[in-house]
């Protein structure tokens, strides 16, 4: 099985789809060391998000993810960090 | 606090099936222009009751942000909107008076049943991470004033009354009494729009909805042929503001005054006892400070079945007399719209006043033994200063207000 990776573009997506992006805010300019805060996303979107993920990807992320991770770059890595490990595991 | 602090109407976001916004809504309601159809937000075929009035070519991806479309029900779209409309039209803007002076006082009668039964079905049919993470408020009954309040700023006394279709009147009274209180900005009104198909069984258990085909014999308060009413979708919200207040910023229209309010519950089913609207109206008057022979026109409630229609002319002709008063029901144009229809009856009550026109009760042949003088089929002229608007709860609430003009 070819790993699955979790692109940038694939987060832009999903957060369009699940929570709207702000006025004033261009999810397709220089966002991806902004913190998701500045970037108009309040806890419940992140959720959504969160749980978009998951589904999305089969995969399961932790309560604190967007704590830990709070820039798209960060949660990018992060979650591609997971897909990785279950590549690993599945093989 | 002054007790001669007068509540006054500054501003108007309307959203009905005869029309979004005031000119538009006016321009159908003045003339009686049917807005009832046939369902088209499903298909209603299997069903027992296929008549609604229904909002037509409302795009609130063009009119709101998209951070708000994935968490808000219809209603609630409706009413971001509307408030939006009401801001222009009072002629102010979020954050030109103090975030704490600003509150938002809604009714609802079913909360956001669309959004609901959406997530309700992800959840049968694909699990529980399906849920969208905005269920968590999008149904709620208080998610209206919070929307409204967060977007705008309005950060003031604010809340949700639930009392079916009391509740668009004593969410009313509700911000009089804020204003009262001091604040100077209170946005009041309910929305509701459940025509979806969790909605419509709702609705149809409850066992008044009209089973008719016919857009024009469907509902027919105050008629010898009524048999229930059509449920339409929509609502208005007031800007209301202390007098002094909208003077002293020159508020560009003051459409009237909310000069009375009185509620009353019901008895107990079976008790013999009689209903608690005759009640409800006496106490508005006195409210007002109004005499029966001063009132122009009253709004009814219009329930369309013939034990309520009954009562209600019942409680009109004990305190107005036979006769006594032009009674008309405007909401035979959109079917009755739940929380929204007396918010909506306010609106046609201060632009009754501001053309002199009482709008018309449409389709219905009204049945003399009712002994009510109702403004069928043409609108009246008439010079119109005070108007009493009605509204009735499923459970027993009743609820009048005065509406009077102010010069």
């Amino acid at each position: 099985m070819s790993e699955r990776k979790f692109t940038f573009d694939a987060l832009k997506r999903i957060l369009r789809e699940g929570a709207g992006a702000d006025e004033g805010v261009d999810l397709d300019g220089d966002i991806l060391d902004a913190d998701f805060e500045e970037l108009g996303y309040e806890s419940l979107a992140l959720l959504e998000t969160g749980g978009r993920i998951e589904r999305e990807y089969g995969i399961s992320l932790d309560d604190d993810i967007f704590t830990d991770h709070r820039t798209p770059r960060a949660l990018v890595a992060a979650v591609n960090e997971l897909l990785k490990d279950n590549t690993v595991s599945a093989a | 606090m002054s007790t001669s602090t007068r509540t006054v109407i500054t501003g108007i976001g309307v959203a009905t099936p005869s029309g979004l916004g005031i000119d538009d809504f006016w321009a159908a309601t003045r003339v009686g222009k049917n807005a009832i159809g046939r369902v088209t937000h499903f298909d209603p075929t299997s069903y027992p009751s296929r008549l609604a009035g229904e909002i037509r070519h409302f795009a609130a991806e063009e009119l709101l942000p998209s951070r708000l479309i994935p968490q808000t029900d219809r209603m609630t779209r409706l009413a971001l909107v509307a408030a939006d409309w009401a801001f222009a039209d009072a002629g102010i803007k979020p954050g030109d008076i103090p975030e704490f002076d600003m509150g938002v006082v809604t009714a609802s009668t079913s909360g956001g049943f669309e959004f609901g039964q959406n997530e309700l079905k992800k959840l049968w049919s694909q699990g529980s991470q399906y849920v969208s993470a905005y269920q968590s408020f999008a149904w709620f009954y208080a998610v209206n004033s919070g929307q409204i309040s967060i977007r705008n700023g309005m950060r003031g006394p604010s809340g949700v009354v639930v009392s079916d279709h009391a509740g668009g009147l004593d969410a009313i009274a509700q911000a009089r009494r804020q204003i009262r209180k001091g604040s100077k900005v209170i946005f009041s009104g309910g929305f509701d729009a459940s025509i979806c198909t969790w909605g419509w069984v709702a609705q149809i258990a409850g066992g008044r909805m009209s089973t008719s085909d016919d857009p024009d014999r469907a509902f027919l308060p105050f008629d010898a042929d009524a048999d229930g009413y059509v449920p339409g979708e929509g609502g208005a919200l007031l800007v209301l503001e202390d007098e002094l207040t909208a003077r002293e910023r020159g508020a560009r229209t003051v459409y009237g005054e909310i000069a009375g309010y009185g509620s009353t519950f019901d008895p107990k089913p079976g008790s013999g006892r009689e209903p608690g609207l005759r009640r409800a109206i006496e106490v508005a008057l006195a409210d007002a400070g109004v005499e029966t022979g001063e009132v122009d026109v009253v709004f009814a409630d219009a329930a369309g079945t013939p034990r309520l229609d009954r009562e209600e002319a019942d409680a009109i002709n004990a305190v107005f007399g036979r006769h006594g008063v032009p009674v008309t029901a405007p909401k035979t144009m959109t079917g009755r719209l739940y929380s929204g229809a007396a918010p909506v009856d306010v609106v046609s009550a201060v632009l009754a006043i501001r053309e002199g026109l009482i709008p018309p009760t449409v389709n219905v042949e009204p049945s003399p033994e009712y002994g009510i003088d109702l403004v069928t089929a043409q609108p009246r002229s008439a010079s119109v200063r005070t108007a009493l608007v009605l509204a009735r709860g499923h459970g027993g609430y009743n609820s009048a207000v005065v509406v009077r003009a102010v010069d």
